[in-house]
């Protein structure tokens, strides 16, 4: 028989639980649900648009009721769970109904917090928390005129504005002297404060109410020094306050929420809760983004995977008023060993603050302008070393969502038809559309459902800008660091730290020490664990060709017709009469459709046939070329110039430090693509300076830069030193490949590597320390000593036989 | 009733991986799963016609090479929420033999 599975409150965070859960267990458990309101599950978050007119309620619905049919899920609609048998595994509704439960999962959430000032109870008092809230003021904004809103925070804010959309007088009433005091500075909050009042919004600052008046209904508001107001209604948005008294009145542990750990047990093993009425590691939420979190632990949890633990969330917050863009994350008021960074332009209304200590970005509050709100959020999260662009990080992130968009980034500003992605040219109305017709709250449920920024994803900030505009202000980007596939919770970084720490030396070892939930893996986490288990074990390790890409295990890359491409090396961009006939021949007698120069300086054929592999591998390998690498994550060309050989500029031999950076370094796996150049002077015909590792000769020696991107987003690389000679040149060249090779993450080129990590740190452990620099480089020989076998030669010998082959040719 | 032809043995194709038989009407790609099952697709992604024979098997699935739609093995439908489906055939093991009937299974129409 299955288990039961009851959950009290059909929230978001409930719901989120349960869809989780029927996700990876479907069948696991028979799940019924208490609900006290008489709807389906609908965005709380999204109240506000609906109380300014923006969205309707039926738009805000995340579960109809038809969703709770189709998953055989209960719904006891309207019923509100008034006791908890923790003896008898029961749990009984106001209705007199009574469930029983093997595990039982708490989301009560949160209630709004009601002053107990004299007249609170008046009629027209109300907070500002479910539908039956909105209704009540929607009712009244038909009719009357004078609204009070009694806090300045974010709810009372969008409460306000929903009410003046409505057409009425709002005014709102603050205790303290700055609106929303817990997310904006001073500046910020006056910013914010003029641009409300140019709206129409009163304030009434400092403002001590002492009680609320009114026969039987309200009618005024009054302050502790005299003054009053006329209200017809009143809404109290000074806070929430976690909802625990009915776990409490059933002895489960509670402070300031219900207490649980980090799978989201509270001291009752049986019975789990989540969502604001929580209190977790100390502390309670109040946001989507951390209960959705929560939600997904929850549900591994319950379907006995056991393996994902919730940690805590950095939270980010932004106003949901059309028309206002405000950010703010983190420590935002900073202390003595902090230093605040600051940018203010009043007359185009922007202002922006980062609170930084150490070169660590500890919070941000922004105003005016907010899309570099979420690469703060980045920096701040992984404690990335801004040191190398303190002086321009003001500014922003001036190339999010490059390649044809140029600074045109204001997502709410662009027609539905600006084109959002153009590998899958999905345009921004789709991706609006999606998300609102079929619920979608993270990155990755834009992508499985629009494709947009699935390719190249160099619209992933364009497209997250767009989900945090579409879904609202509790959207967070990346709140923690991301599982790097379906199969586990573990991130990039634990499973290398793991494959090391624990000795983990094949892809089932490490499925099986981390817990992955499926039994091979997927195809994301294949490659990426054949890759780093390559890396970390490189004479032990087994190659497992299954797990490789169709590239990387047939040595071409496939066309969009199934044919394959050749191209084969030719070193530091030279070549001879010998390798240009061998390439002729080959063109003529395999017809050769397309011969085409490549951006890399070398010959690329284009066309053939995956049967005839083998046997254009052959001619090459007689010739004396062997395989470019133009298909895979690994050490792909070094580009040159003549360099002083011929040109009359030149200061160095560039073609002679090319042919021997591509001697040391061919045959190497990579997270990503490695390009390197040199260039023989500084005007750098090699562009050497949008490479992953550039070399730029010079009079007194060799300069050495790092992180460029000629691609998806141009980026200049980075200046990482001077050195004096070309042995110098090829061992900062290894050590700087063997440590991108071991610090980043599968698929991540070394551009946006560098701006994650931060340059400081490729230079602590390159430049720095020169026994560091030998120790890396050392790993890297020793990798390269087993690496530096021509894959096509292989093949040609007889390995892989069956990949080129037909199994058999059934005819007429 | 289906005609079974013998397409070779389960040894040719090795697992989490797929080899082609070619017939007068388009190649039928063979799966043999981490788990030792056996599956007949058509070589042909509903999607954009990419080979199915090329990409990752994982699971009862492959992804396909070109634009990473996923299909499963079983059923020839793409996993949600990509919508379509490849063909399926006929196969069984008689043995270590492995038997494929070349008359696709109903119920795709894109056989």
């Amino acid at each position: 028989m299955k288990e039961k599975l009851v959950v009290i409150g059909n929230g978001m965070a409930g719901m989120r639980t349960v869809e989780e859960l029927l996700k990876i267990a479907p069948d696991a458990y028979d799940i019924s649900v208490f609900g006290e309101e008489p709807y389906g599950n609908y965005n709380r978050i999204m109240l506000s648009p609906v109380l300014a007119g923006d969205k309707t309620i039926e738009e805000i619905m995340l579960n109809d009721l038809q969703w709770y049919d189709d998953n055989n899920i209960t719904l006891y609609k309207g019923v509100k769970a008034t006791e908890i048998d923790r003896k008898k595994r029961t749990v009984t509704g106001d209705d007199g109904k009574t469930v029983s439960y093997d595990r039982l999962l708490i989301t009560t959430g949160s209630t709004a917090f009601i002053i107990p000032l004299p007249g609170h109870d008046l009629d027209g008092v109300i907070a500002f928390r479910d539908i039956a809230d909105v209704d009540t003021m929607l009712e009244t904004a038909k009719t009357k005129k004078n609204a009070v809103v009694i806090g300045g925070g974010l709810l009372g804010l969008e409460a306000a504005n929903g009410l003046m959309q409505q057409g009425m007088n709002v005014k709102v009433v603050h205790i303290m002297d700055t609106l929303m005091e817990r997310q904006l500075d001073e500046p910020a909050a006056k910013m914010l404060q003029a641009n409300l009042e140019e709206r129409g919004l009163e304030f009434l600052m400092g403002a001590q109410t002492e009680s609320i008046q009114g026969d039987g209904k309200v009618e005024k508001v009054c302050f502790k020094d005299g003054s009053e107001v006329e209200a017809d209604i009143v809404v109290m948005a000074v806070g929430i306050r976690p909802n625990f008294a009915l776990a409490e009145q059933v002895g489960i542990h509670c402070e300031r929420g219900i207490v649980v750990n980090d799978t989201m047990q509270t001291f009752d093993p049986a019975v789990y809760s989540v969502g604001e009425c929580v209190q977790h590691r100390g502390e309670t939420y109040g946001l989507v983004a951390p209960l959705f979190e929560m939600a997904k632990v929850c549900a591994n949890h319950l379907a006995k995977h056991g393996i994902g633990l919730y940690e805590g969330t950095m939270t980010s917050t932004k106003l949901k008023v059309t028309g206002i863009d405000l950010f703010s994350a983190g420590d935002i008021n900073g202390d003595e060993t902090t230093e605040d960074l600051v940018f203010k332009d009043e007359s185009r209304g922007v202002y922006r603050k980062i609170v930084v200590k150490d070169n660590i970005v500890q919070g941000a509050v922004m105003y005016g302008d907010t899309i570099d709100g979420t690469w703060y959020f980045d920096l701040m999260r992984d404690k990335t070393d801004i040191g190398d662009f303190r002086a321009t990080i003001l500014f922003g992130q001036a190339h999010l969502g490059d390649s044809g968009h140029g600074d045109d980034n204001r997502v709410a500003a662009m027609a539905d038809t600006a084109e959002i992605c153009g590998c899958n040219g999905i345009c921004k109305g789709d991706i609006v559309s999606a998300i609102m017709d079929k619920k979608l709250f993270t990155l990755d449920d834009v992508r499985a459902h629009t494709k947009a920024s699935s390719s190249c994803g160099s619209c992933t900030g364009l497209v997250e800008a767009l989900i945090a505009h579409t879904v609202g202000g509790d959207y967070s980007v990346a709140p923690h660091l991301k599982p790097m596939c379906g199969c586990s919770e573990h991130s990039h970084d634990s499973v290398r730290e793991q494959i090391k720490k624990q000795e983990l030396k094949t892809m089932p070892a490490v499925r099986d020490a981390l817990g992955w939930d499926t039994p091979d893996g997927c195809p994301k986490c294949r490659m990426a664990l054949n890759y780093y288990l390559l890396c970390q074990w490189p004479t032990e390790y087994k190659d497992d060709s299954q797990s490789r890409f169709i590239n990387e295990r047939a040595h071409g890359n496939i066309q969009h017709d199934g044919t394959y491409s050749v191209i084969p090396r030719m070193w530091g961009g030279m070549t001879t009469p010998q390798e240009l006939r061998a390439v002729a021949d080959v063109a003529e007698k395999y017809n050769v459709e397309t011969v085409h120069v490549t951006g890399g300086q070398r010959i690329g054929l284009y066309g053939l046939k995956k049967e005839d592999l083998p046997d254009v591998w052959k001619e090459f390998t007689d010739a004396g070329m062997v395989s470019g690498h133009a298909y895979g994550k690994a050490l792909r060309t070094v580009k040159t110039c003549v360099g002083k050989e011929w040109c009359r500029f030149g200061t160095q031999d560039s073609t002679g430090i090319g042919i021997k950076l591509e001697e040391l370094s061919w045959g190497s796996w990579t997270p990503h693509k490695f390009k390197m150049a040199a260039s023989g002077c500084p005007r750098n015909c090699a562009e050497a300076t949008i490479k992953d590792f550039g070399v730029v000769c010079v009079d007194s020696g060799y300069e050495l830069h790092v992180g460029g991107n000629g691609g998806i987003k141009v980026r200049a690389t980075d200046f990482l030193c001077a050195v004096k000679t070309e042995d110098e040149v090829l061992e900062y060249a290894a050590a700087y490949m063997q440590f991108y090779r071991e610090d980043a993450h599968y698929l991540e080129r070394t551009a946006p590597w560098i701006e994650r990590v931060g340059l400081q740190r490729v230079k602590d452990e390159i430049v720095e320390d020169a026994e560091k620099r030998k120790v890396y480089a050392e790993r890297f020989y020793v990798a390269q000593s087993v690496a530096q076998d021509d894959p096509w030669k292989e093949r040609v010998d007889g390995s892989e036989k069956h990949e080129f082959l037909p199994l058999k040719e059934i005819r007429g | 009733m289906s005609d079974w032809i013998e397409v070779g043995t389960l040894s040719d194709i090795p697992k989490q991986g797929a080899r082609v038989v070619k017939t007068d009407n388009g190649d039928i790609a063979i799966f043999h799963t981490d788990s030792g099952d056996v599956f007949a697709v058509k070589d042909e992604c509903p999607h954009k016609k990419g080979q199915l024979s090329q990409g990752i098997v994982y699971g009862n699935k492959v992804a396909c090479p070109l634009h990473n739609w996923m299909i499963n093995l079983d059923s020839g439908t793409a996993v949600a929420p990509d919508e379509g489906c490849a063909a399926t055939y006929p196969v069984k093991m008689d043995g270590e033999k492995i038997m494929l009937s070349v008359t696709a299974n109903e119920g795709c129409p894109n056989s």
